[in-house]
């Protein structure tokens, strides 16, 4: 291209262009962001990959894990397809049995550590108390069981003679199953195999679900009645009182859980600072202490001590940003101070309050600690159940099943709050 | 100094001051009257007090001693949202989670007008800046000059008697501020309010204001009309302040009436007008404007005192030429001629022979 096409108006087509050397332009200039590609994905690579080992990819597991459903298949899959014909009423035919003899008398020979009898009585027992038990009791008879099968197995335990052990295995024995979210809502299998609900001695965890949430919602209101004020104070004070201030108000972040757990069970127990106290000057009797620990009031007011940064930061970094003018228009407009704070402050904080708000509900909302530690029996939420079933019942699937309906909770809400408010607003600091 | 004594205006600040440490004044001694309509301004370097007095004309800062009067009654207990003066801030203060018309109908509301009465004053109120297409937006979707006319129309919306104006043009670009100056200025008569009006910037004190108070060290150093203010500075720091100034020093040799002569450090002899000077023997500051200063010796009076210069820079800007002489050892001597055929251009090394009448060479206190 010579000099003078180039200084003539631009041309009316787009035409491919090239750099002086010949190469096309856009390649040019893919070559020379090359470089600035990588040092960014150099940057940002290391916790990219952090977070997929040790986020996403648990994060994943863990929901796969609430409908993964191997142990029967692996473990009978003879008796499975005998199971086929069952059509559920009383007692399957001799062949189940048969079958089920060979399935067991296989699972023998296999190396221990790939014996699928073991894990099969586990995932029974989910389902079936004393299942277990019957498993393990028969695996161990069942080398000198002889035809007919189906006397020899009810002789060795008297589970094999009831249908429900029966349905049960017909219905879990595929790889997917719904009975853990059956379980975490609430409900069971009948025996014509609709899902009904349980029966209302045992029912946890729907309730439970509610008080997680209605206890976050309270925890949510206290720490932003308690932070605006602070952080209104903060806001409009000089820059370097309000640091040191800002100090205090952090100060839970660098005290340890358990230093903070403890002063709050020597100030609130029974025969605690507080209660000692009222007592001492007269204000209750000393048969009436009033109970602050190890129940629902004990885990709003530790886990509004522990959240109130939360709240507080986002609204000071936005608070400082609304200028004092704002206030001062409204009042010399002819607002009185309640008023001009009403309809012209309070609004622009908004921001900071969805912002704050969200933070604290979505992390006490999962929040296992402090309610293990000081909520009691009615302070417990939702995440104490999912680690008693991880650490204790060891029922994986229905821990992952709570786990996931938590997720999920928390991302609805989520969406909800940014169909009616907007994420974008959101100003975290 | 001028600043009135009698408590008949409609603004009036009798003996105020102010103090936010305890320690130093911020404002001393402040008098100061403001007729019904008129438009004041109030200019100064930052720090020189006058955002304190507006402040505390506006109610938001409280006078630490004095009185502070509207229309005759004393407001320095009257809380700001009951004073009904308008008011429009430096960085506008729209309400940004409202629209245009929410903006302006705010005050219309915390008075309690009905929706009918707040539209037709919303309406008048944004076609008097020429913005009646924009009720529906938001600030931010507003350029900073259509911003500016929105906080004045929100200003006046309630038609108050005062409006108060801190620094408004301040964050518009040259064309669209000279035109806003005109605008409010305009404004301002058209509804016969009374404005006071604070800058920094001198060329809007004088052409939007009736009068100008210069405001340094927490006083006013001159309150005057802006042709008074420019040609007739009454001390060193006004003359400096307000426009373009060459200073001289030297000490008063002799005082005859109207004109003095001063002898000036490098030995020459000038003649001036005695403002600020007493007696003979007394160190001064003698300012002349630039384009006072004289190099064709036929426009000067006969017995008139000339002064050698040697010409340093000739900057020709088009309309004018600008000549930075050296007189009497200041190098920074500006000389300012119109581009007219028979001026002479003057080359750098030039000896030329200055003057100017004695009436706009002013001996002021010595700087």
């Amino acid at each position: 291209m010579s000099q003078a096409d180039a200084t003539q108006a631009a041309p009316p087509k787009r035409e491919k262009l090239f750099t002086a050397d010949g190469t096309p332009l856009r390649k040019a200039l893919e070559r020379a962001n090359r470089r600035r590609k990588l040092t960014a994905l150099a940057l940002v690579g290391p916790l990219l990959a952090f977070i997929l080992i040790f986020f996403a990819f648990p994060i994943a597991q863990m929901m796969w894990r609430s409908v993964d459903n191997p142990q029967i298949v692996n473990a009978l899959p003879r008796t499975l397809q005998a199971l086929d014909t069952w059509d559920g009423q009383g007692l399957p035919n001799e062949a189940v049995f048969a079958a089920l003899h060979a399935d067991m008398i296989e699972d023998l020979d296999r190396p221990r550590r790939e014996q699928t009898i073991g894990p099969l009585g586990i995932r029974l027992n989910y389902e079936l108390s004393a299942a277990r038990s019957a498993i393990s009791r028969t695996s161990r008879a069942v080398q000198n069981f002889e035809a007919p099968y189906s006397d020899a197995f009810m002789d060795a335990h008297r589970l094999w003679g009831q249908p429900e052990l029966w349905r049960i295995i017909k219905r879990e024995g595929r790889p997917l199953t719904l009975s853990y979210y059956v379980a975490a809502t609430d409900r069971e299998y009948d025996e014509a195999g609709n899902i009904v609900k349980r029966p209302e001695n045992r029912q946890i965890y729907v309730s439970l679900f509610g008080r997680t949430l209605a206890l976050s919602l309270a925890i949510t209101f206290m720490t932003f009645a308690l932070g605006f004020p602070i952080a209104y104070f903060l806001a409009n004070m000089p820059m370097r009182y309000a640091n040191l201030l800002m100090i205090a108000v952090l100060l839970p972040f660098w005290t340890s859980l358990l230093v903070r757990t403890s002063a709050w069970i020597v100030l609130l127990q029974q025969q605690g600072v507080i209660n000692e106290l009222l007592v001492n000057i007269g204000l209750i009797s000393d048969a009436n202490r009033i109970s602050m620990i190890y129940n629902q009031t004990g885990t709003i007011i530790a886990m509004t001590h522990i959240l109130l940064p939360f709240m507080v930061l986002p609204l000071y970094s936005v608070m400082r940003t609304i200028p004092v003018s704002y206030t001062r228009a409204a009042k010399s407009l002819g607002a009185t101070p309640w008023t001009a704070f009403r309809r012209v402050y309070f609004p622009q904080t908004l921001p900071g309050i969805g912002a704050g708000g969200v933070l604290v509900f979505i992390i006490s909302i999962g929040y296992y600690i402090t309610p293990a530690l000081v909520g009691g029996q009615s302070g417990r939420m939702i995440s104490n159940e999912i680690a008693r079933h991880i650490q204790q019942s060891l029922n994986w699937g229905l821990a992952a099943a709570l786990g996931t309906m938590l997720l999920v909770g928390v991302l609805v809400l989520y969406w909800l709050y940014n169909r009616l408010v907007g994420a974008d607003s959101l100003k975290f600091g | 100094m001028s600043a009135p004594e009698k408590r008949d205006g409609f603004v009036v600040f009798d003996g105020v001051q102010k103090s936010y440490d305890g320690e130093t004044l911020v404002v001393k001694d402040l008098n100061l009257s403001v007729a019904r309509g008129e438009f004041l301004t109030m200019l100064g370097p930052s720090g020189s007090g006058k955002t304190t007095c507006l402040m505390m004309l506006a109610g938001f800062e409280t006078a630490t001693h004095g009185e502070i009067l509207l229309d005759g009654r004393p407001i320095n207990s009257v809380p700001p949202h009951k004073r009904g003066i308008g008011m429009v801030f430096q960085n506008y203060a729209l309400f940004p989670h409202m629209t245009v018309g929410e903006n302006l109908s705010f005050p219309l509301e915390v008075r309690g007008l009905g929706k009918s009465d707040r539209e037709k004053k919303i309406m008048r109120a944004l076609d008097m800046v020429q913005m009646g297409a924009f009720a529906n937006r938001r600030p931010a979707q507003l350029s900073g000059g259509q911003q500016q006319r929105i906080a004045l129309a929100r200003a006046l919306v309630f038609e108050p008697e005062l409006v108060l104006m801190d620094e408004p043009l301040g964050a518009l670009d040259k064309q669209l501020r000279e035109h806003m100056q005109f605008e409010i200025t305009r404004l301002a008569h058209d509804l016969g309010i009374t404005t006071v009006y604070v800058t920094h910037d001198q060329t809007e004190a004088l052409t939007m204001s009736d009068n100008v108070a210069v405001f340094d060290d927490g006083r006013i150093q001159q309150l005057d009309p802006p042709d008074v203010l420019y040609e007739a500075p009454c001390n060193s720091f006004v003359a400096q302040f307000i426009g373009e100034n060459n200073t001289l020093n030297g000490i008063v040799k002799e005082i005859k009436g109207e004109t003095c002569i001063v002898e000036l450090d490098g030995g020459e002899v000038i003649d001036a007008k005695p403002v600020n000077v007493q007696k003979v023997g007394e160190r001064t500051t003698v300012s002349i404007r630039p384009e006072r200063v004289e190099a064709n010796k036929s426009r000067l009076d006969d017995d008139a005192h000339t002064i050698k210069a040697e010409v340093m820079e000739f900057i020709y800007m088009g309309d004018v030429f600008r000549t930075r002489l050296k007189v009497a050892g200041n190098e920074n001597f500006i000389m300012k001629t119109r581009n007219a055929p028979d001026q002479v251009r003057h080359k750098p090394g030039d000896m030329i022979e200055i003057g100017w009448m004695p009436t706009d060479c002013r001996a002021l206190d010595h700087a």
